[in-house]
């Protein structure tokens, strides 16, 4: 089988230096055209394995592979630049400027033209051509995400990484961000995320991660572990 | 015409220069609050940033009198200014490099940056009071007056003279347009937004690709700027003594925080408060209310608040109630 767009393979490791390891040997990728998930519960150390892949943690063993290349040894910043766009959790835009400065400075590494790309992102999320002069700091928590989604998205990136998107936002939101999700995913980007809601993003998933404790407990097609007898009484809750 | 009279001298003694003044202090607090919003202290050696970019101004000043170079109407200190700038940008860039750089390397609280400040401030001001002497120089040439008070009068036939000095006009225009390119740069340039990006969200910037070591050399550049323009307008107007320059560091402090640290609008607005507040209390009122009041209730005394000793009383009274009821500033700035 040929490997996957983007792997985190056999990660371990923790924060700073001499932290404690939180990732055990775990394992997430993402292919083309496909969103993967991952889940699991509480201090599982989701958000950890989407960081260890961006490089935002000392890897200790395992390594990180983009389109075959290795890529362990690089900073966040030059990852993105290798065309990885990153959504962290919280404080993910830049809430005194307005929607269309935060599109401007996603696109800050490009000297190209960028307008195409700024369109683009504007009829995947409409409201924000609407607000493309307010301040980002003063719109609803669902089209902060918008803003941020749009904002990793002005890279042009290859692969695009999610950090819980719908955290903090209501349900009906939350069901249109994974519409805008999907679509986004039927544009042939890959999508990598971190998800609470775990049984709404195991239905949109291609291949979902269980994480408990720092290790791959379940790995498998979104489908395959909703219908998986343990992983729904371990934690989806029946 | 006691009305007139009473609007003429306040005027003259209130108005004109408060105006002034409060345009130094928006350029020196824009300069304070830029440090703070990009680079994340407060930087006590504002003061004496000002007085050395002022200092390299009146030395070349003198040079180019020496040298016969005049500029008409308009100070000489004008022509210098360039050089002042040059200078002290050439100063904080070092600065930067050999202090402030380690520090941030080291991701160190701001409340060591401001303890290394003022390790900074201390040298700045040792630099400069070795380079110039601690004494007082006027450096102001050219026409004194754009109306002197006897001209005023005999103009309108007034009793109360109204003087503008050339000095005063010269500030209010250098700081509308000192103004005017810095919100240009920092709202419409792609470097500037980046600058107002990394201010704001320090990790989103790095992730969307803005060189932090570009960002801060920027800012050192734009703040050496500021501040030799607003010492120079400053010294123009009055003199230049670097303790004065030391000590201006608390009204235009004053004037950021009252505004809202690491908000550009509010170091302006809080300029002016500041200075007005400075000018009004301070200001003896004897002769505008003679001519507003009735007779009877003319005033014996003074009527003047505060004596001017006490002017920096009055910045250090606007920053208490300030940072006792709204401690971000009036332009929700960072809290303190």
């Amino acid at each position: 089988m040929a490997e996957p767009f983007l792997i985190g393979e056999h990660m371990t490791g923790g924060y700073g230096k001499s932290g404690p390891d939180i990732l055990h040997d775990c394992t997430v990728a993402v292919d083309r055209g496909e969103i993967a998930v991952i889940v699991g519960p509480n201090g599982a150390g989701k958000s950890t394995a989407m960081k260890a892949v961006f490089g935002m943690l000392n890897l200790r063993q395992g390594a990180v592979r983009l389109d075959g290349q290795d890529i362990t040894g690089l900073s966040p910043q030059e990852r993105v630049r290798h065309g990885m766009g990153f959504v962290p959790q919280t404080q993910n835009i830049f809430t005194s400027m307005s929607v269309e400065e935060n599109l401007e400075m996603g696109a800050f590494i490009r000297d190209d033209d960028f307008s195409e790309t700024m369109e683009q992102v504007y009829d995947l999320f409409p409201i924000l051509r609407d607000k493309r002069h307010q301040a980002a700091g003063e719109l609803s928590g669902g089209q902060r995400q918008q803003v941020a989604v749009g904002r990793a998205l002005m890279t042009r990136p290859k692969v695009l990484m999610l950090d819980e998107p719908t955290a903090g936002v209501s349900p009906i939101v939350m069901d249109e961000l994974f519409d805008r999700i999907l679509e986004i995913a039927r544009t042939g980007l890959p999508v990598l995320m971190v998800e609470q809601n775990a049984r709404q993003a195991l239905e949109i998933a291609d291949k979902g991660y269980v994480l408990v404790q720092g290790r791959n407990a379940h790995t498998g097609s979104g489908q395959e572990l909703l219908a998986d007898d343990e992983v729904r009484r371990s934690f989806l809750g029946g | 015409m006691d009305l007139l009279n009473a609007v003429v001298a306040l005027s003259n003694f209130v108005l004109v220069p408060a105006i002034a003044y409060g345009s130094q202090l928006a350029l020196g607090a824009l300069g304070v609050t830029l440090i703070y919003g990009i680079l994340r202290f407060s930087n006590f050696a504002h003061g004496d940033t000002m007085a050395f970019g002022t200092m390299v101004t009146i030395l070349f000043t003198w040079a180019l009198q020496a040298w016969g170079v005049s500029f008409g109407p308009l100070p000489t200190a004008l022509l210098a200014l360039p050089f002042g700038i040059a200078a002290c940008m050439a100063l904080l860039l070092a600065t930067d490099r050999v202090v402030y750089r380690f520090y941030r390397e080291q991701k160190a609280k701001p409340v060591i940056l401001v303890i290394v400040s003022i390790g900074v401030m201390f040298i700045m001001n040792g630099l400069v009071r070795f380079i110039i002497g601690p004494g007082d120089q006027r450096f102001a040439d050219g026409e004194r007056f754009i109306i002197s008070a006897r001209d005023f009068k005999e103009m309108t036939g007034l009793d109360e003279g109204l003087a503008i000095k050339t000095t005063q006009g010269i500030t209010v225009v250098t700081a509308v347009i000192v103004v005017a390119l810095l919100f240009w740069f920092l709202n419409r340039t792609r470097t500037g937004k980046s600058m107002r990006a990394y201010s704001d969200n320090e990790d989103l910037a790095l992730l969307s690709g803005i060189n932090p070591d570009r960002v801060v050399m920027v800012t050192w550049l734009i703040v050496a700027a500021l501040a030799t323009v607003a010492g120079v307008l400053y010294g123009l107007d009055k003199s230049f003594k670097p303790f004065t320059y030391f000590q201006l560091l608390l009204p235009v402090f004053a004037s950021a925080i009252v505004g809202g640290l690491g908000s550009p609008l509010g170091a302006i607005a809080g300029g002016f408060i500041i200075a007005f507040s400075e000018v009004m209390i301070t200001y003896a009122w004897k002769k505008v209310l003679g001519y507003t009041l009735p007779e009877s209730l003319e005033p014996e005394g003074l009527v003047q608040l505060l004596s001017t000793d006490y002017k920096f009383a009055v910045s250090f009274v606007i920053l208490l109630i300030v940072l006792l009821f709204r401690p971000t500033g009036l332009f929700r700035g960072k809290a303190v």
